[in-house]
């Protein structure tokens, strides 16, 4: 099979870019927890990039694509990369070739991609149950989620036999793998782990340095170019719409939450901005191969308001999800999922086509991804949660929560300034 | 002798300072403090919460002055720190029974 330089040369960047994503993620949540748990929360994230790296280079990607079983989980053929080489080998051709997927980068070139997403998922968890949990606790939640769900819901909707592939769900970047699969699992964890001391009454819960916030939020607006371009998974046109969709969500996402924000608390505000441009990317990335630019702007728009709305759920329905992953990533994503559903027209990509194109059914689909995702997700997760509470415990003890994470879990401070 | 304690808005203390030099006083402590008073604390916002913030930033400053210095100190510090908005913080005055140089091993007004 023949490989594109062109091709191979952006999947490259874009993986790079993706894998940035991670310490961009550690810094928007970093800025919003207290300073004593500043580092805690940044070694959840970067720590991610260990566990998943290895565990995907041994098991992960041959669950995720290795040849199937059933529609529900790869086999264990690509165990250690096994036959994962630098070219493209006619096996491997065939597979993709059976969901009219052609190939043209290498195979190891495809499988870092990959990796890049299976890192950040994970890691986007840490913000719900921040400045409480055990890092034992969620290294282990990280080394069986990747495995056990994340795996899994990948081979689904990315492998070209996966079940939702099949059935021809939409969902260009992840907005099921990733978002949804990582936000009813930060859900699930939040509540089995409870909720911080002193929440939700006590001011100390502010956000202790927002510009690390706005920093973090830069980096991942500029990384989830190459997490939705690069999702073309070629130097193309579709490549460039999803850019360009990308940018016009996050960029209207902001605007939408600021709006909101500063019609009913009479303020605009920096994590206002932050948080809108994250739900706008959040929403864009299962649509952003698939549906026009007028449409990217509506989805960026709904997604900065209805997130914003979402946040004061957390406080009538009584869980601490720390930095709202619940209202900015499952909302997000569940939103994006079903305006990908309604946006999509054949005109931007051939593959998909929905509600608006003529094709009501496609929203059907989209609904039953979402709720497949919710549900597998969700159990699993939960099951995930009490083995590894028997095992290690979730939750640090009372010392640790007052002095911080950081001093009693890591034995470092994040400021120094005497 | 007595001792000055001043708590005042951060934004203030430079011009506090200027003041306090121009009326020929020598030195000062200052120290970053937290308080409230009848000002209460202030509101915050973050993603639609609101955060009662009881505890503000203020600056207190102490310094030492010789009785026939006392009226000219506490009135640089009263006028310089005035906004006339509440918050404006508060003068104290302290009576100081000793005083002494480290150095020199001077005591009294000497010291100051």
């Amino acid at each position: 099979m023949e490989i594109s330089g062109a091709d191979t040369a952006f999947v490259l960047i874009c993986a790079a870019l993706v894998l940035f994503m991670t310490p961009g993620l550690a810094f928007f949540y970093g800025g919003m927890v207290r300073q004593r748990n500043v580092l805690a929360m940044l070694m959840q994230n970067f720590f991610t990039i260990s566990i998943v790296t290895t565990l995907w280079v041994l098991v992960g990607f041959s669950l995720a694509f290795g040849p199937d079983n059933g529609g529900f989980i790869g086999g264990l053929d690509f165990m250690g990369l096994k036959g994962i080489g630098q070219g493209i080998t006619e096996n491997w051709a065939n597979m993709w070739a059976e969901g009219n997927v052609t190939m043209t980068v290498p195979e190891l070139a495809f499988m870092v991609f990959q990796l890049m997403f299976a890192i950040i998922t994970p890691a986007l968890m840490t913000g719900a149950f921040a400045e409480r949990l055990k890092f034992k606790a969620y290294a282990l939640i990280a080394v069986l989620w990747s495995i056990l769900v994340y795996a899994p819901v990948a081979h689904w909707v990315w492998s070209p036999n996966g079940w939702l592939f099949k059935l021809g769900a939409l969902d260009f970047a992840g907005g099921t793998v990733v978002h949804i699969n990582a936000g009813i699992g930060a859900l699930v964890i939040a509540l089995m782990v409870g909720k911080r001391k002193g929440w939700p009454e006590s001011p100390e819960m502010r956000p202790h340095n927002l510009p690390l916030t706005l920093l973090g939020t830069g980096i991942l607006w500029f990384g989830w170019f190459g997490f939705n371009a690069g999702s073309a998974l070629g130097a193309n046109g579709l490549a460039v719409q999803a850019f360009v969709n990308t940018h016009i969500a996050a960029a209207v996402g902001a605007l939408g939450w600021v709006v909101i924000e500063w019609i009913k608390d009479k303020h605009p505000t920096t994590l206002g901005a932050a948080s809108g441009a994250v739900a706008g990317l959040v929403a864009i990335t299962p649509a952003a191969g698939f549906v026009p630019e007028w449409a990217s702007m509506v989805i960026g728009l709904l997604a900065g308001i209805v997130c914003f709305l979402f946040v004061s759920v957390k406080f009538k329905a009584g869980y601490d999800d720390s930095l709202d992953v619940v209202a900015v990533h499952l909302v997000g994503g569940i939103l994006g999922a079903l305006l990908t559903g309604v946006f999509a027209v054949k005109g931007v990509n051939a593959l998909g086509s929905g509600l608006i194109d003529g094709n009501a059914a496609q929203l059907g689909k989209q609904a039953l991804a979402v709720g497949a995702t919710l549900l597998y997700s969700g159990v699993v997760t939960a099951i995930i949660a009490i083995v590894v509470k028997a095992v290690v415990g979730l939750r640090v003890d009372e010392e640790t929560e007052d002095v911080g994470m950081d001093l009693a879990e890591h034995s470092e401070r994040a400021y120094v300034l005497d | 002798m007595k001792q000055v304690v001043a708590v005042i808005k951060p934004h203030k203390l430079d011009d506090v300072k200027d003041a306090l030099k121009e009326a020929g006083i020598q030195g000062m402590t200052v120290v970053d403090a937290k308080g409230f008073g009848r000002q209460r604390g202030q509101t915050e916002v973050y993603r639609g919460a609101e955060y009662e913030i009881e505890f503000i930033p203020k600056i207190r400053i102490e310094l030492v002055v010789a009785e026939s210095q006392l009226d000219a100190a506490v009135e640089a510090i009263r006028s310089a720190a005035q906004t006339g908005k509440i918050g404006d913080g508060k003068i104290f005055v302290i009576p100081v029974e000793r005083a002494l140089r480290i150095r020199t091993g001077e005591e009294g007004e000497d010291a100051l």
